[in-house]
């Protein structure tokens, strides 16, 4: 039994190491998670900084305060769906095929891409705090906020990695996977990462205030800009925990439905 | 006990095709067996079934002593797979890939890696072991696919379509190890529609269409099926009378064509040489001479009325 959890742990993480190579390989991959995310960042706060003068948006110090845990989340939620792009591809080219007639667990060869995506979101975390540190980002909780920060983002881009894998799993088809982009912006755009859900107009206030994402970017944003709340935390968790419940579930409904099925 | 046995093995899709009609094979240990058939035939989800790939839709099938759907976990540490058009990621190195299939079967890190640095060497791959697969030749990546379907020293080998789309060279190599690592006692079932390949290589043939096996044996007897090897012979000169009474002696006489001369060999190619120094006795000049055995093609043709290579 451990003999065979080890084993499985390895495969993990040498498929994790495989995932990583081919992200920095492909530039595909790993434009959409560096490139887009600092772009969007730079040109938000040269062109939106006076923002924060608005009544009622939070207590910053400077609106790169406000805007990197957006950058982090939309970075995690891009590296989620370069995972699921990749597994479609492998699917595709019949790589998945390799892995499948080896023997270890099918669920392995899922969880070793989701722990590649899980390496790119705390690099690109620790990018972003890097950028705010180059550019006078306060971090108000200090060391200790952005290690809970870059865990946030960790677990974030697992859960959307699963997210991803599912549809990637489910389609086979990297195209697919890819046309998740637009919705991706959607669904940051209706949440807190960019702009203060209570200065939104509605519907779309309404929608960012109880977008499961919005409670993600505040567990990432606190620890910049102001402090940890057990509540807050609790909410970024349960958010986590929710998308990932839900990738992992489809994830596995699709393997099993792939495998059966051919 | 058989290396690769299956009993009425089928598979239907979801869109009601039934691409495997019924399968029955045995495949002895230390045989080379090749499944032949033309694109479509069922050829490729037979294997995918036989290697845990896919599941039947009915029927048995057992690798290595285990069955496909029971214990798939036995059936893979026992297998290894070269899957249709080198399943490879184009992005890793060769050496790269072999280090992962290592960790894949549960091979030690250290013994990997020297297991890996001898299956370059072995398969000629050494001195591009460290660039990516994507600038590799179409041959150099079959023989990367065969060296990753060897790591862990499996007693079954599953070649799909091994040399679909080489070279003549590249072709003859992939055969070369095929035989070599048969000469080491593994089983090999390879998926080809080739007929050369399946008769150069294979010591079985079954011969697969619509799902279905139509025909199975040696390629000798399947060949012994559909008739008997002739002889075409052009005579030079006006000796045409006198040879057909002397190649009388030796088989029946088919219908002419050309001009030539046409006899069937009821021993075969043995008789090649007493007919020639027998017209050579007679003062009977031979222009030319051909020896024509039955093919491939003609037993899947008469076993289906289609010809497998155009």
């Amino acid at each position: 039994m451990v003999e065979a959890l080890l084993a499985n742990a390895r495969v993990v993480a040498a498929l994790g190491a495989r995932s990583i190579r081919q992200t920095f390989r492909r530039p595909q991959l790993a434009a959409p998670i560096v490139v887009f995310p600092s772009l969007l960042l730079a040109v938000q706060t040269g062109g939106a900084g006076r923002a924060v003068e608005l009544p009622g948006f939070p207590e910053v110090a400077g609106f790169l305060d406000f805007m990197l845990a957006g950058a982090m989340i939309q970075s995690c939620l891009l590296a989620g769906n370069s995972g699921g792009i990749a597994l479609a591809l492998d699917l595709e080219q019949g790589f998945a095929d390799r892995l499948f007639a080896a023997p270890v667990s099918r669920f392995a060869i899922v969880l070793g891409r989701l722990a590649g995506t899980a390496a790119l979101g705390a690099l690109s975390a620790l990018y972003y705090v890097l950028i705010g540190l180059l550019f006078g980002v306060t971090f108000e909780e200090g060391l200790g906020g952005i290690a809970l920060m870059v865990l946030w983002a960790t677990l974030a881009a697992i859960a959307f990695g699963s997210l991803a894998a599912a549809l990637a799993l489910r389609t086979g088809t990297a195209s697919v996977v890819q046309g998740m982009f637009p919705i991706i912006f959607v669904i940051l755009f209706l949440s807190n990462a960019f702009f203060p859900a209570q200065l939104m107009l509605e519907p779309a206030a309404t929608v960012a205030q109880y977008n499961p994402l919005s409670f993600v970017v505040d567990g990432i944003r606190d620890p910049v800009i102001s402090a940890v709340s057990g509540e807050g935390a609790a909410k970024a968790l349960l958010s986590i925990a929710g998308f990932a419940a839900l990738g992992f579930c489809a994830s596995a409904l699709a393997l099993r439905r792939r495998l059966r099925h051919g | 006990m058989s290396a690769i046995e299956a009993r009425d093995l089928r598979r239907r899709f979801g869109d009601g095709v039934e691409a495997v009609r019924g399968v029955e094979l045995d495949v002895a240990e230390g045989e080379i067996y090749a499944f032949l058939g033309p694109n479509g035939a069922g050829k490729t989800t037979t294997v995918r079934m036989l290697t845990t790939l896919l599941r039947p839709t009915g029927g048995s099938a057992r690798v290595a002593g285990h069955d496909v759907v029971a214990e798939p976990g036995r059936v893979r540490r026992a297998i290894g797979v070269a899957l249709q058009e080198a399943a490879l990621d184009p992005l890793m190195t060769g050496r790269e890939l072999l280090h992962l299939q290592a960790t894949l079967h549960r091979i030690p890190r250290r013994e990997g890696r020297g297991r890996a640095e001898e299956l370059l060497a072995r398969v000629g791959l050494s001195d591009v072991a460290d660039r990516r697969v994507g600038t590799y030749s179409g041959g150099m990546r079959r023989r990367l696919d065969l060296a990753t379907a060897l790591m862990h020293r499996p007693r079954v080998l599953f070649l799909d379509e091994p040399t679909t789309g080489l070279d003549p060279v590249s072709r003859k190599t992939i055969w070369d190890e095929v035989r070599r690592l048969n000469r080491e006692g593994t089983t090999v079932f390879l998926t080809t529609q080739y007929l050369e390949e399946a008769d150069q290589l294979a010591d079985r043939v079954g011969i697969i269409a619509r799902g279905r096996i139509v025909a199975e044996g040696t390629p000798q007897e399947l060949k012994a099926q559909v008739g008997k090897p002739h002889l075409e012979i052009a005579i030079a000169g006006d000796g045409h009378e006198r040879a057909r009474a002397v190649l009388a002696r030796y088989g029946r006489e088919l219908p002419a064509t050309d001009g030539r001369l046409l006899v069937e060999l009821s021993d075969g190619a043995s008789e090649v040489a007493p007919i020639v120094r027998a017209l050579d006795e007679s003062g009977i000049a031979v222009e030319a001479l051909e020896l024509v055995e039955p093919t491939l093609d003609d037993v899947f043709l008469a076993k289906t009325g289609e010809h497998l290579e155009d």
